[in-house]
């Protein structure tokens, strides 16, 4: 191996030639999505399937809920450092990079979504403070430099840099700093979190997003967060254990993941609890004060009812049982069955509150339309996940993320 | 968010019983907009039609069958849920009339002023303008052309308020007190059946004035409180009933 000098110290990876054509592999759809950028980028956004009825569609869906599941940094770096929950730190490293990959690659989509992508800065330069998206632009940048933060310590921990007495003392700074990071981190999505899910519920002309609450925020507000949290921990889960099938090593003791679930578990069920009533409230409240019949809220297959009855009880009462029952959790299969069911449907609900959104029919008179995402936005889409891929592998490879990996494989 | 209220409220009152549906309304406002062409118009949810006309229809079968036309500007909403929502400050309901402006230079094209719109009223350039040769000469010379990806919407033809207040300075008039005819937008000018009407709606003596304090008037989606700025009259009620979201048990407006 002549990268063995780069690799942890007592762990065993691949070898080189196995990693390379693995990063071939993912580097496939690096390239594919680097064309569709290109393409987008020099010809407008005439080339996605995105129109004047479906501004938002599949990159907004995606950018939220890879927000969402990123939660699990800030979360999971809030109970670690700041309610000092110890047996974290066996996950807090994987957390760290999941977030940081999660929000640099939303902020990559947002470039391109934009029409005017070299005016991006103007949210910064000519601010409404009356907008969620403010907050949103606002809170993203500083939430991400903050993981940047995060992520540096871990790259410096290699082994070869380590030994540069600078970097080594630095590192080792950056880690007494952390639980100031960690508490600024928390605070900063808290606020995006919410502000996302504002955006759509101050839509007041958009029934199907619109929704009341008190002081300046909407319901959705606290929803968002919630359902980010509740998700977050399940997420980290889940890349945990794809990573364990893929390395063929353990990387995580059982008690971590099980609390993970855990966590994941009881915030969702507080989550669903709110949720369920915040439908039951939209349903009887604002849909008649609007003029609008639940049963006008959705249209076909593509925004069935059927969505909505998976989010909330397939994908929410279900999960939130199978993760707070200890027996049930303790079979890792069902463990993970549950985590997927809970990521699945945060992520249904990041599609209904935007694209459903935009589909239904406010005006009598006017028609259901259905977005079909073109290849233009899957293979960004796509590119953006082979990114994290890419940067989550060499992190792997290179980075000492488990602490417990040597003596769980030994 | 406030609601914004002006001295002048320029307005619109559109006939529904009068409008035949002809679309010189939207044809006009695209020349006097500077819209440029497009070169494939077969897909309708990608072209720039500041002015819709909808066709609205009784659903019966014939001979109870009945169709009625709505031509559809930008509302200038005294509550725009798109103002509010721009990260950007990119609109602006104006103090002195109540239209609600957009900064093509400001905007950064994140569609989510599209997204608050009830009334689809806002459009975003999904192409690059291109004139056919010559045809550049057409361009007006007061309304700017707008470059790709951003938003854009009907504004009322404000530039021709610009116009009529310079010349009422010019004329020595007081350019806050025009009148009725001074400024009038290319939409209302075209409209060969009389259907369209413009001016000021806080004003009793004008036409829109009394129009709309008639008990066939109404607005759309009035209950969702976005307080347009545009009325609609017609004296068939299943029209007024499109007008908003009625429940089966709801009477209609001015039933
Ligand atoms: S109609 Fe739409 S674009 Fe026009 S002011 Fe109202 S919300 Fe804004
Ligand atoms: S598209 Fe332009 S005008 Fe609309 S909200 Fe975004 S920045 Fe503002």
């Amino acid at each position: 191996m002549i990268d063995k000098a780069w690799i942890p110290e007592g762990v065993q990876r691949c070898s080189i030639g196995r990693f390379l054509l693995w990063l071939a592999f993912v580097g496939i759809f690096l390239g594919w999505g680097l064309y569709g950028a290109y393409v987008i980028l020099s010809q407008g956004l005439g080339t996605t399937g995105l129109d004047n009825y479906f501004g938002f569609g599949l990159w907004i869906t995606f950018d939220l809920a890879v927000i969402a599941l990123g939660a699990g940094a800030f979360f999971t770096g809030f109970l670690r450092y700041i309610l000092r929950i110890d047996q974290l730190k066996n996950i807090i490293n994987l957390t760290v990079i999941i977030g940081f990959l999660c929000y640099s690659g939303a902020m990559m989509v947002l470039v391109l979504d934009i029409g005017q992508p070299l005016r991006a800065w103007f949210g910064y330069w000519h601010p409404n403070v009356h907008s969620m998206l403010t907050e949103v632009i606002f809170c993203i940048t500083c939430y991400c430099t903050v993981l940047i933060i995060e992520y540096v310590p871990l790259i410096l921990e290699n082994r070869v840099l380590n030994k540069n007495r600078f970097l080594h003392h630095l590192a080792h700074n950056f880690h007494v700093y952390m639980p100031l990071f960690a508490g600024i981190g928390t605070f900063l999505s808290f606020f995006h979190q919410g502000s996302l899910g504002g955006m759509y519920g101050v839509l007041f002309g958009r029934p199907y997003a619109f929704r009341e609450g008190f002081f300046i925020w909407p319901w959705t507000f606290f929803l968002f967060i919630a359902s980010a949290i509740a998700s977050g921990p399940s997420f980290t889960l889940l890349v945990n254990k794809l990573m364990e099938l893929m390395s063929g090593k353990r990387l995580v003791d059982d008690a971590t993941k099980e609390l993970m679930a855990k966590i994941s578990g009881l915030l969702l069920a507080f989550y669903i609890f709110w949720k369920i009533l915040d439908t039951w409230a939209w349903a009887n409240g604002l849909l008649p004060k609007a003029g609008l019949t639940f049963d006008q809220m959705f249209y076909g297959l593509a925004y069935g009812k059927w969505l909505l009855w998976t989010e909330l009880l397939f994908c929410g009462v279900i999960p939130a049982i199978m993760l707070v029952v200890p027996a049930i959790r303790k079979i890792h299969g069902l463990m993970y069955l549950a985590a997927l069911l809970n990521c699945t449907g945060i992520v249904i609900n990041r599609f209904v509150q935007t694209v459903q959104t935009s589909a239904h029919p406010v005006m009598p008179f006017d028609v259901w339309n259905v977005y079909i995402p073109n290849w233009a936005e899957w293979s960004t889409s796509l590119m953006i996940v082979a990114y994290g891929a890419l940067l989550m592998s060499l992190s792997y490879r290179y980075l000492p993320i488990f602490p417990k990996e040597k003596e769980l494989n030994s | 968010m406030e609601h914004k209220e002006s001295k002048i409220r320029w307005g619109m009152v559109v006939d529904l019983d009068k409008c035949t549906g002809c679309g010189a309304c939207m044809v006009a406002c695209e020349a006097e907009n500077n819209i440029a062409p497009t070169t494939d118009s077969s897909n309708k949810l990608r072209t720039l039609s500041w002015m819709l006309v909808y066709e609205l229809t009784n659903g019966k079968a014939y001979p109870d069958h009945d169709v009625a036309y709505l031509p559809r500007p930008c509302m200038q909403c005294g509550k725009p849920s798109c103002m509010t929502v721009c990260p950007v400050t990119a609109i602006d309901k104006n103090e002195e009339g109540g239209i609600v402006s957009q900064i093509y230079p400001r905007c950064i094209g994140c569609r989510y002023c599209m997204a608050a719109c009830p009334y689809h009223a806002r459009y975003f350039n999904w192409y690059d303008p291109i004139w056919p040769e010559g045809m550049e000469k057409t361009l007006t010379p007061n309304v700017s052309v707008r470059p790709r990806g951003v938003a854009e919407k009907c504004t009322f033809c404000h530039h021709k308020y610009a116009e009529a207040k310079e010349l009422a300075r010019a004329e020595g008039r007081d350019p806050l007190h025009l009148e009725e005819n001074d400024y009038i937008p290319a939409c209302v000018a075209a409209c060969p059946s009389g259907a369209m009407h413009f001016g000021d709606l806080n004003n009793p003596e004008h036409t829109v004035y009394k129009m709309a304090h008639e008990k066939y008037a109404f607005r759309l989606l009035e209950r969702l409180g976005t307080d347009p700025q545009v009325y609609y009259y017609s004296k068939r009620e299943w029209v007024r009933r499109q007008g908003d979201n009625y429940l089966k048990t709801e009477k209609t407006k001015g039933a």
